[in-house]
Parts: C-alpha cells; structure tokens; sequence
C-alpha cells in the first residue's frame, strides 16, 4: 500500500484530489494498472467508440480485482516489454497484459496466482501443414515470435538443441504477416494471439498445429515490495475462479476452454494464504526454457556479435549513403531541370519523414512487391535515408568550390568531366570530409532503429539482456562502451579533418 | 569611338561592335577594340563599364548579344556559347588572369602550372615541370613553386596566376585589374614583366582592364576608354590620358586622382 501511495503519478494525484473535492467522503484512492493497448484484443485494446477507454479481459480481470478491494480501477499505457521495469518503478500498481509466469518474474517481481493458462503454438502455412509440425521438423528454418517472451526463451533453446533459427519481433503481428509472405517458416507464440491472427486473416494463409508446443500462464505483477498487496490480490483472483466471475469473463471474451476450469481448481482449491508455487505447477518445458541467466559474461558473446552486426550494417548502409548521395548530388548540381526537381524531391521527402517510418514502409509496406531480407531492408532503409543528408553535404561542397576557379579551368581547355575530377572533385571531398564522419557516427547510432525489422544489433541485444537480468545498470554501461569505442576514434578523425581541410 | 580601331584586319585580337545585355540592361552597346601582337592595350572605364563583361566575351565565359570577336582568325558569333568542344582551337589562343587569381586552392604552385599542360596538352610530367619551373622563375615567383596559393602574398599568387594562364602558350593574353591588390613598387614591376611578356615568342598581344590611370601611362602602348557602352577615345597614352577629349575620360581621371 504504501508503494501504491509512492508510486502513483502527479496527474493521478491532481485526478484524486479533484475527486476528493467533488464528492463529499474521500474515496480510496485508484488503483492503477498497467497494459499495453497496442497488445490489442482480447488482451487489451482501446475501445473503438472511445479511444481513452480500453476493454479487453485483461482490463475486466483489473476491474475484478479493483473491485474486490474496494477500488476503483484506473489504466495506464506501458509499453508491454517494460511492464516489469515500469512497476518496479512504481508508475503503477500492478501490470496485466498477457503478462507470463516465468521463474525469472517471480524472482524479479510479486507475481499473482495464474489467472489463465495459455499453449505455445507453432503457425505454419498451409502448405507446409505435413512438413512442420513440431519444432523438431523446423532445423534450419527461421521461426519467428514476439521478444522477450517465453516463445522466445523455448526457440533460443531450440537453437542449440534443434537447429531452429528464431527470429524476434517488436510486435506479435507482423510474424504473421511474414510467415503468409514466406519470410520465415513458422511462428511460436500464445494461442490465443494465433488465433487473433487467424480471424484478422479470414481464416487463410496458415494453419495453427493442434499440438501444443509448451503451457503457459498469465499472471500480475507487482513490484517486490508489493507482496502484501499481491497476497489481497490473490484472495480476490481465488473467490473470483470460485464464484463463476473468471469464467464470465473469459466466455464473454471467447477465450474460455477446459483448462482454465482445471487451471482454477488447482489454484483456487489451495489454502487461500501463501503464494501459488510456481515450481511444482509447471510443465516441464516451460521450466527448461527460461532459465534464470547468468551474470555479465554469459552476455559478452552475444554482445560482441551484435556489436558485429552494427558495425557491418552501419558500414554497408554508409557505402549505400555515399554512392546514392553523390548520384544524387551531381543530378542537383549538373543535372537538367527535370532530373533537379526530382533531385530535390528525394531529399526533401526523406529528410521531411521519420526514418523510422521509413523503415516499416520499406520492410513491410513493400512486402507484397519486393520481399527484402530483413538485413537488406535494414542496409537499404538506412543507407537511402542518410543519402539524402549526404547529397546535401556532397552539394555544398561542390558549390564551395569559386566559380572562378572552374571559369579559370574553362580558359584553360579543360573538359567538364576534368574540371569535376581534377579541379572541383577534389577540393569538395575536402570540404565533405569532415561533416561525413559526423553523419557516419549519426548513423553508427541510429542503427540501432533497425531492431524494428528484426536486426538483432547492438541496443537490441542489449534489450534482450537488460530484460533478462532485469537491469539496466550493467548492460547499459556495456552497450554504452561499445558504441563509445566505435564513435570516439570517428569523432576525433573528424574534428581533425575539419581542422586540416575545413572550409576557410 | 575613334578611327583607330576601326578595322580588324591584321589584328590578333578584333573586337568589333560588341553588344551585351544583362537583362534588359545594355553595359555594352557598340564597344570596337583591337589589339595587334607585340602590343600592350588598356581598357580602362569606370566600374560597371563593362571592362570585365568584354574580357569575359572574349574568353566565351559570357554570352554577348551582337557584333562579333575574333582571335587570331577564331570568330565568335553573337548568341549561347558554343559546345566546349567546338571551343578548343579559342583556348589555345587566349589566356586569362583572374582578378582574384582563382588559383586552384588544392594544388601547390608548380601544379597549377603544369595541371593543364599535362592534362589538355598531353606534355609529359617531366617535360612540363621543366615548362612550369621556367615559367615560375620567369614571373620571378620560382622559390615559390611548392607553395599552396593560401600561402602565397597577394602579389606572388596574381604571377603564379600569370604563369598559369602562360602556360598553354596563348597568342593573346585577357589580364582583369592586375594592379588593383598591389603597391606602387609591386606594379612597376608587374608593368616591366607585362611588357617582356607582349615582346617574347614573336610577340603577344595583351589586353588588360584596369582603371589604373598611371599603370596605363607608363606600360599601355594604347588606351582605349570605354563608357556608355561604347569606345569613346583610343590612342597613345600621351595622347588619350595627358589631352583627354571625353568628358568621360575626364571623369575616369579625375576619379583615379582621388
């Protein structure tokens, strides 16, 4: 209680304090709960009539608990991978969002009896029903799932034992939309998100193995310090399993099945003080798959690979930048009235749009004309972005170089093409030197957006680590000296440049 | 305008009745000037008389819109400028220094020399340092020839510049306000140095604009005095700058006076 007092924010504060005048007894102040509205039905999402609103099982089952205490249940938007970190925080309460029982939250976290048992499935397309019908047929196959999930757990498993390549995703959509358009092979997540899936499909393009992969549960949570309220939270889940009000909710909602009836007579048939174990309750897949994690050097390979992976990526996509950032710069300088314009268009439209949205046009907006690999995508989106910042540049400096000097080179029977590599070239790479290095280490950082099309680079890796270990102390100041030791050395060259050749 | 520079037959240089419009402002209306070999000619005016707009028609930096040019037999016509290709045998004839010298900022001395001797004349790079070292030491800058053109004084860059333009060995050299960055020492001798350039190789002919009546005075063999768009006055030094007969002159006096 005393964390809830702590933790909740000003505006709920200025919220419950015009309540308070309003009315004439002051009510028990909210209870605040954290989701993910983008996480959508049946989870949660926004109400379509209200977009303030949201609605969603997960938003009954708060209602359900706010009100067995005799509170009023209030929403609050959190990014679902930082749910954890977020109430650790004390922005809110308890979060409840399709979030998973795993060894690792109930060590981190309070965490409440289960509330929901869900099955790990594999989507496969149609096509490949026969062929893919348990992880074991997928060896060499990329498989996609949401991030930090225990999906994502099983598949790194896999990796080693099976053979499977996973592919982790910001989102649990657009592993759909991929495995339809032959980007991976399958998609391992929760079934009722494959089910969601299905429906928004029409039913077609793939097919959910009946099979079950692993079990798993959703469970709230709470910050560690909140094990008293998670006990009163607990009470009011038991009697809700026990008095039908789960059930409702769930069968209003179509996600009610069997195993919820035998989930609630394990759970709520204990003794209604101590916590749900979460040892003895668990299939044994779910368990080998999350383990808890090692301390820094478990981390370092993986690191040190995505450290790779930036540093390749940022060099192709600089290439990319060069090359098309002087075509198109010589088209704005030499080119013809037409060819200028459209010059001109180019760098307008990519420096006037985010690069981000950019990047979703490119990987998944022209998914239907051009299927890219996620790494092409990546080069390409960023190396056409920072293009428009290096034609810029490339025409300035062209045109800091006097036409005097090019007159002079006229007078004296040069060609246009001599004037441009002997007279004009030269002396622009002078001037483009120094502001290059600097978009390059724009770019090294900006990489890091790539983890949007599945890049798994430097910051990803250490999302995934700093979600693992539940801090991100350590793996922020090794992330942060990574890319320091990448940047510094470019800075220096180009604070050196400038002083050698920049512009008088 | 004056019956002296009327014809431009047997001339190097034939500037006949020059026109040119920036918009619908004239800066030349009827300008004839010409220039033989052997012979040093100024072209002095007020600014905005049209100095530089006619060395730059000659050059065929500048479109110009009637009358004709022609240099050494090369005939210009009124209109765009034609193809760079078409204007080769023009580039081998005609030379011009820069006002501010626009040496080519990345390049040392001796390159800026030898760059066009080695790449338009095809001379080999030996053969063409020897060219630019005698050049160099010619204008009296040889100590000179490793140096970048920021670190050259106003004076060494404009003979650096002249070595430069010497280098294809134009018959007909275009020079625009030489004097205007240099002290009275520093233009006699850029005068004496003019004057062995127009002597040397069977003669060249040189056209400078300037609106330095004393330079004109002591090393023009003639002045020809633009105003208005036309060529008010020509003749000897003597006779143009100590009897003026223009008003224009004149004013151009007076104004260099002061």
């Amino acid at each position: 209680m005393t964390r809830l007092t702590l933790g909740i924010s000003a505006p709920s504060l200025l919220v419950a304090a015009w309540i308070g005048a309003q009315g004439g007894e002051p009510p028990r102040a909210p209870l605040l709960w954290g989701g993910d509205a983008e996480g959508g039905a049946p989870f949660v999402e926004a109400d379509p009539t209200d977009a303030s609103k949201v609605r969603g099982f997960d938003v009954e089952v708060a209602e359900t608990i706010a009100r067995g205490l005799g509170r009023e249940a209030r929403f609050l938007q959190v990014q679902w991978s930082s749910i954890d970190q977020s109430v650790e925080r004390g922005d809110f309460a308890i979060g409840l969002s399709g979030m998973e029982d795993t060894p690792a939250r109930r060590a981190r976290h309070s965490v409440t009896v289960p509330y929901f048992e869900f099955r790990e499935v594999l989507a496969v397309r149609s096509a490949d029903v026969g062929r893919f019908s348990r992880l074991a047929d997928l060896r060499g196959r990329r498989v996609a799932t949401l991030g930090a999930t225990v999906a994502y757990d099983i598949l790194v498993t896999a990796r080693d034992s099976l053979g499977v390549i996973p592919v982790s995703y910001d989102d649990d959509v657009h592993p759909y939309s991929d495995l339809v358009a032959g980007r991976v092979d399958a998609v391992l997540l929760d079934h009722i998100i494959a089910q969601r899936a299905l429906r928004r499909r029409g039913g077609a393009g793939f097919v959910i193995q009946p099979q079950a992969v692993a079990v798993g549960r959703y469970v709230g949570v709470l910050a560690k310090g909140d094990a008293a309220l998670r006990d009163s939270v607990d009470v009011v889940l038991r009697a809700a399993m026990r008095d039908g009000t789960l059930e409702r909710i769930f069968r209003r909602w179509d996600v009610w099945d069997p195993g919820q009836g035998a989930l609630f007579r394990r759970v709520a048939g204990r003794a209604e003080d101590g916590p749900f174990e979460v040892g003895a309750q668990h299939a044994a897949p779910l368990r080998d798959a999350a383990p808890l994690r090692p301390g820094v050097w478990a981390y370092l390979p993986s690191l040190g690979r995505a450290a790779v992976i930036t540093a390749v990526l940022s060099v192709l996509a600089m290439a990319v930048a060069v090359v098309v950032g002087l075509v198109v710069a010589s088209g704005r300088v030499y080119g013809p009235a037409t060819v200028r314009a459209a010059m001109t268009a180019y760098v307008e439209v990519i420096r006037g749009t985010p690069v981000l949205l950019q990047l979703f046009v490119l990987y998944y907006g022209l998914a239907g004309l051009v299927r890219l690999p996620a790494f092409l995508a990546a080069v390409l989106g960023l190396g056409l972005n920072y293009a428009a910042y290096e034609a810029e540049i490339y025409r300035s400096a062209l045109e800091a170089v006097s036409r005097a000097q090019l007159e002079a080179a006229r007078t004296l029977g040069f060609s246009e093409a001599q004037i441009l590599r002997l007279v004009r070239g030269p002396q622009a790479l002078r001037y483009a030197l120094a502001p290059m290095t600097n978009d390059f280490v724009a770019l090294l950082k900006d990489s890091s957006l790539v983890s949007v099309l599945t890049v798994v680079e430097l910051t990803k890796q250490t999302a995934i680590y700093a979600t693992n270990i539940g801090s991100w102390i350590m793996p922020g100041v090794l992330c942060g000296v990574v890319y320091l030791a990448m940047s510094l050395p470019l800075a220096r060259l180009g604070r050196r440049l400038e002083r050698r050749w920049g512009a008088a | 305008m004056t019956g002296d520079a009327g014809g431009t037959r047997g001339a190097l240089l034939g500037i006949h009745e020059l026109r040119l419009n920036y918009g619908a402002r004239e800066v030349l209306r009827a300008a004839t000037v010409e220039v033989r070999r052997g012979e040093v000619v100024a072209l002095m005016g007020l600014s905005g008389a049209g100095k530089t707009s006619a060395l730059r028609a000659v050059a065929a930096l500048q479109r110009f819109h009637g009358g004709r040019i022609v240099v050494d037999g090369f005939a210009l016509e009124p209109g765009p400028a034609p193809p760079e290709s078409r204007l080769k045998p023009l580039r081998r004839r005609v030379g011009l220094v820069f006002q501010g010298h626009a040496l080519f900022e990345h390049l040392t001395a001796l390159e800026n020399v030898t760059l066009a001797l080695t790449h338009v004349l095809g001379r080999r790079r030996d053969e063409a340092e020897g060219e630019a070292e005698r050049l160099l030491a010619a204008l009296e800058v040889g100590g000179r020839a490793g140096a970048l053109p920021r670190e050259l004084s106003g004076g060494e860059a404009q003979r650096v510049a002249i070595a430069r333009a010497l280098a294809p060995d134009p018959a007909l050299l275009l020079m625009d306000e030489p004097t205007a960055a240099l002290d009275p020492a520093r233009r006699s001798s850029l005068g004496r140095t003019l004057r062995r350039l127009a002597a040397d190789d069977g003669g060249r002919g040189l056209l400078i604009a300037t609106h330095d009546a004393a330079f004109a005075r002591a090393h023009a063999d003639r002045v020809a005095i633009l105003a208005d768009g036309v060529v008010v006055e020509a003749g000897s030094p003597a006779e143009v700058l100590d009897r003026p007969a223009h008003h224009a002159t004149r004013a151009l006096l007076a104004a260099g006076d002061g």
